[in-house]
């Protein structure tokens, strides 16, 4: 089964399927070796391409069981839409992070800390490549642990990842481009956490904290929200003991890393002169070409979470797009209100916030929900941007705390609420007594268990880092800027025009 | 079967034109036999479905309508005017992906290549790279469409060298298949693919000669190149009747593979590069002053646009979104993030720092490296690469570019040049038909075996072409129009002398 | 009267506006300089070619004061600019023959 997506040993199947059934028309069957399909049951799995149907649904007897070796040409193949749509997603996801957050988050600090922030990005997408390869997608999206809490070993190393489908995530998308797009979304979720410990932290600490924090947090969690097996996965697992929703990672991607980052920079402490020597962003510039690139991007991380160019993907489009742009106009009116001024930091501020909110729900949601949802992720991300912070005081550098925790958790709660089988009918099967009821209280159990599993376990990770190398980087590199003490380089040299 | 294109393009061509033109009717002719010369004969519901199925697997539509009497050779043929409606049409999936997939890899040279280039100059040039990628995307794209298209990728010379003039200004290349070399794209989607490869190819080039090459010897040396060097080895390389093609081309002399241009691209730029910088001489005061990047923030930006830009690049080289595809895709990327991190690790042993330029030129060398053997190999190959790819580009680098002093601005030569010539060497070693089993046709017996040696072989072909061409042009362009700005321009810098124009006016605040 | 020029770490202009100010010292002029002195500039590589950085950013200062404010102006700069680590920077000193405030035209030290 799995050979056929080749050409050649499909082509040969395919012959004799042809000359069986020929046969068989005309009279009693020669031995036939493999039952043949029939063309009601080819047509069928050519018309499960189009809806991302399983193809192999009609091959199904009367009990229910596919005949032994019964198969059709559309069956363990990729399907070149689906597939062709996620390689370009996989593309967008990492787009996000190279170099989307690196700019977004490079033009916020100051100029003596760009590099730093842009080489965080890197190593830890270095980082994330190798852990994933070796251990990360199979801990996340095997099986053979048969846990609610981890995946298994049978996919260590890649072993037996090839371009046929996993079943179990897609019908019609090879299995090799899913590891990647999911690896995309494993390596910008530790650099998120880089926006609240930026301009302090050493890079060698970064990279240790994160390759624990992987382990610890990353791929348990993935597993439970998204794992087939998972412990939170209310749409795909029956057995799931909170039957919580995320279509694209408001609890995995944006609360993990957003809460971990809270702690992370109140263990580390403030940047020297916080809260008296002024530390403005350095080009909005950047700032702003991240955002942009950020929410293009955005589109492979929410629509591709449907992992299939189908009519779930199209949805979640719609929705993001319309929640990116309310919140980002919504943020920037309430700075025009309260301080006459609507900023371009305001307007980015927005829009990421209303990427991050919709999120979890984009796939779940209407778009008349998702103006709602728009007006909240501009409304409330701001509050704790503009008022919880300077009363709490914390150094979160670049507001990965106030943007991703807050929305996210925001986001987590909303899909609870507007989730609605209309325009998934993914919904409709497993969940269907609780949408629409009680999946509000499913969706707080899910992101009490993210918050604590966040919170714990940075905590742990942070405080056995700095005892064994350190968290912080020293005085005088912090005041020279981590771009020379860390990296050996300046972000920009104008002046030499020798 | 579908592996070998198949050699009919002038019946698959008819073909194709008479489903385009006759699909509607092909419908209502079905029922009545009674039209006016011999009517075609109606596919079965069989052949139609196996049409369909063909387009999943990117297969041959007609292999199911060869029911005809023997040829000469003994294979089947498909009786007259019968044909289906997946026959000779573009399908979407893969038309769709091919379409975004060309975008991707403009977007490598514009603005991913601007930019990484860019921000490793000084500031006084920082648009004169820029200028030059652009002008070079003008130029090519012109060429292309007159000749170039045609030169590669026509047959009518029927020659291993060069392609054929029957494409001339793209006569005829139109939203259908050609089935030589697709299936299931358009033919002119897959021509102006082909073109961004043309555009890259000689715009890498000027990361060995910037910040001392006068705008218009760049342009009239591009010209030459392009027909001298890279169209004949673009045929040679992916032509159906090419000397190096050896996944396609039963006949090929060498039986070398290059999956997404490890030789056409990076070893004929990288190598012209080396070439063309010792021609022209080091930049003023090189090795005394100090010439540091202008931004290293540009440049990661490019780097960043690169790599994203690079799965257009080298999953499109399957020419479908099929599993072949999918395969180049993940070891594409794995092998990126493997040999960024080698380097930065590299440099953090040696002296202490990772640096961000470390990072972006692993992740460029990854990316050159695993180019030639992304659709052969398998994802465990994919690591090894990245590996080696971080480290050999970092030696030639920092080692072999301060003992032999050429002065390779950028480090075309070092990343380009060496990479790609790892990079095709180690596709021999771990080509494997399990992932791509277009290699257990023309190449079962070389593949695993002696496959290293034609790799060998093309190697030296690509370096002798480049290296012969680029003397004979740099000298050329030298005596007619000289290669260097004067001293003078060259201390102000390319962006006014050249241009007039400056990259950053920050201080007007008035 | 006398003008103070001062080139300090630039991460310690806000403690001394700070503590001048707290000193009754109002107004000065700051530029974001280049320089050098005892601290040594840092080596930069770049793929293997090294690039010697040998000025640095310093933030000078420049304070007008009268003369009997001099002597506090200057142990005030110097106690909030002290780090205690090579590149702390330097407070000159020089006689200044004549203020004149523009909008009003005073002069001397009622113009300071």
């Amino acid at each position: 089964m799995k050979l056929l997506h080749l050409p050649l040993p499909r082509l040969l199947l395919l012959s004799v399927a042809l000359f069986c059934t020929c046969r068989l028309g005309a009279q009693a069957p020669v031995p036939a070796p493999v039952p043949a399909p029939t063309l009601e049951q080819r047509v069928a799995g050519l018309e499960a391409y189009l809806a991302n149907g399983d193809p192999g649904a009609a091959l199904k007897d009367a009990k229910g069981a596919v005949p032994a070796g019964l198969t059709s040409p559309s069956v363990g193949t990729a399907g070149p839409g689906h597939n062709g749509f996620m390689m370009l997603c996989t593309a967008l996801v990492l787009f996000m992070t190279l170099p989307g957050l690196a700019l977004f988050y490079g033009g916020l600090v100051r100029t003596k800390s760009v590099l730093s922030v842009m080489a965080q990005c890197l190593g830890i997408a270095g980082l994330v490549i190798i852990l994933w390869w070796a251990f990360g997608y199979s801990l996340v999206f095997g099986k053979s642990f048969n846990s609610p809490f981890l995946g298994g070993s049978e996919y260590f190393f890649m072993t037996g990842i090839d371009s046929a489908p996993n079943t179990d995530y897609a019908a019609w998308v090879s299995q090799n481009i899913f590891a990647m797009y999911q690896l995309m979304f494993a390596i910008i979720t530790p650099a998120l956490i880089v926006g609240a410990i930026a301009e302090r932290m050493k890079f060698t600490a970064v990279l240790v904290f994160t390759a624990c924090w992987m382990f610890v947090v990353y791929f348990p969690l993935a597993h439970m929200v998204w794992g087939s097996t998972g412990y939170m996965n209310g749409v795909w697992n029956a057995g799931a003991s909170i039957k919580a929703i995320d279509f694209a990672g408001g609890t995995v991607v944006h609360m993990s890393s957003g809460w971990s980052a809270l702690v992370l920079c109140l263990m580390i402490g403030p940047r020297l002169g916080h809260g008296r020597t002024p530390m403005p962003p350095h080009s909005l510039v950047l700032c702003l070409i991240g955002t942009g690139m950020l929410w293009v991007g955005w589109y492979g991380f929410n629509a591709g979470s449907a992992v299939a160019a189908d009519g779930v993907a199209a949805n979640a489009f719609t929705t993001t797009t319309l929640a990116a742009a309310i919140a980002a106009f919504t943020w920037g009116a309430l700075e025009f209100v309260l301080h006459r001024r609507a900023s371009v930091l305001g307007l980015c501020s927005g829009a990421v916030a209303g990427l991050v909110v919709v999120t979890p729900a984009c796939g779940f949601i209407t778009p008349g929900s998702s103006v709602l949802l728009g007006v909240l992720a501009g409304a409330v991300p701001f509050l704790a941007c503009s008022t919880l912070k300077p009363f709490l005081k914390y150094d979160d550098a670049l507001d990965t705390f106030g943007v991703h925790a807050v929305g996210g958790t925001l986001g987590a709660l909303l899909t609870g609420l507007f989730a609605t089988a209309a325009v998934n009918g993914n919904l409709a099967t497993n969940l269907k007594d609780v949408v629409g009821r009680t999946l509000w209280l499913e969706q707080l159990k899910a992101m009490g268990l993210t918050i604590v599993l966040s919170v714990a376990a940075t905590a742990a990770i942070a405080f056995l880092v700095n005892t064994f190398i350190g968290l912080r980087t020293s005085i005088e590199s912090e005041q020279e800027g981590l771009d020379f003490s860390d990296h050996g380089e300046e972000g920009y040299i104008l002046e030499s025009k020798s | 079967m579908t592996c070998s294109r198949s050699r009919r393009p002038k019946l698959l061509a008819t073909l194709a034109l008479t489903a385009g033109l006759g699909l509607g009717s092909l419908f209502a002719q079905t029922p009545p036999a009674a039209a006016t010369p011999p009517a075609p004969p109606p596919p079965t519901l069989e052949q139609r479905i196996a049409g369909l199925e063909a387009y999943l697997g990117n297969g041959d539509p007609t292999v199911v309508l060869k029911v005809g009497p023997k040829d000469k050779d003994g294979n089947a043929t498909i009786p007259a005017g019968l044909t289906t409606p997946s026959v000779g049409t573009a399908g979407p999936g893969h038309n769709g992906f091919m379409m975004i997939c060309t975008a991707l890899v403009l977007f490598m040279t514009l603005p991913g290549l601007a930019l990484f280039y860019g921000g490793l100059v000084r500031t006084k040039n920082v648009l004169s790279v820029m200028a030059q990628c652009l002008g070079i995307a003008g130029l090519v794209t012109i060429i292309w469409w007159a000749v170039g298209y045609s030169l590669v990728f026509g047959k009518s010379f029927n020659s291993p060298y060069l392609g054929g003039t029957e494409y001339f200004f793209l006569a005829g290349v139109d939203a259908a298949p050609n089935t030589d070399y697709a299936f299931w794209v358009s033919q002119n989607v897959f021509s102006m693919y082909q073109l961004m490869f043309a555009i890259i190819t000689p715009a890498l080039i000027i990361g060995a000669i910037a910040e001392r090459m006068k705008f218009s010897a760049i342009m009239a040396f591009v010209f030459i190149w392009m027909f001298v060097v890279y169209i004949p080895l673009a045929h040679m390389v992916w032509g159906s009747t090419g000397l190096m093609n050896g996944v396609w081309n039963a006949g090929a002399s060498i039986k070398a593979i290059d999956f997404a241009g490890g030789t056409v691209v990076h070893m004929s730029s990288g190598w012209s590069a080396l070439i063309l910088c010792i021609i022209l001489g080091p930049r003023l005061g090189f090795g005394k002053t100090p010439m540091p990047p202008h931004s290293l923030v540009l440049c990661m930006v490019g780097t960043g646009m690169l790599w994203v830009g690079w799965y257009g690049f080298n999953a499109g080289s399957a020419v479908a979104a099929d599993g072949v595809a999918a395969n180049a895709f993940t070891t594409t990327t794995l092998a990126t993030g493997v040999a960024s991190f080698t380097w930065a690790a590299l440099e953090y042993i040696t002296r202490g720092k990772a640096s961000v330029l470390g990072f972006c030129s692993g992740a460029v060398a990854g990316l050159v490296v695993v180019t030639p053997g992304c659709g052969f190999i398998n994802s465990t190959s994919a690591m090894w690469v990245g590996l080696i790819a971080g480290l050999v580009p970092f030696l030639a680098c920092t080692k072999l570019k301060s003992l032999f002093k050429y002065d390779d601005a950028l480090d075309t030569f070092g990343v380009h040049a060496v990479g790609g010539t790892v990079g095709a060497f180690i596709t021999g070693i771990f080509a494997t038909p399990s992932v791509n089993s277009n290699l257990s046709t023309n190449l079962k017996d070389v593949v695993g075996k002696t496959l290293w040696l034609e790799q060998l072989k093309a190697i030296g072909l690509t370096l002798i072409l480049s290296i012969v061409a680029t003397v004979v042009i740099a000298y050329l362009v030298k005596a007619v129009l000289g290669l260097r700005p004067s001293v003078d321009a060259e201390r102000e810098g390319l962006d006014l002398t050249d241009h007039g124009e400056e990259g950053y006016i920050y201080e007007s605040k008035s | 009267m006398k003008l103070i020029i001062a080139i300090i770490k630039p991460f310690k202009l806000e403690e001394v506006k700070e503590a001048l100010a707290a000193a009754g010292i109002e107004g000065m002029t700051v530029t974001e300089v280049k320089g050098f002195g005892r601290q040594k500039g840092h080596t930069e590589i770049y793929r293997g070619s090294e690039y010697t950085v040998d000025f640095l950013p310093k933030v000078k200062i420049e304070v007008a004061v009268g003369d009997d404010a001099a002597g506090k102006a200057v142990d005030t700069i110097v106690k909030a600019a002290k780090t205690g680590k090579i590149g702390d920077g330097k407070v000159f000193v020089l006689p200044l023959e004549e203020v004149v405030r523009i909008r009003t035209d005073e002069r001397g030290e009622s113009a300071v």
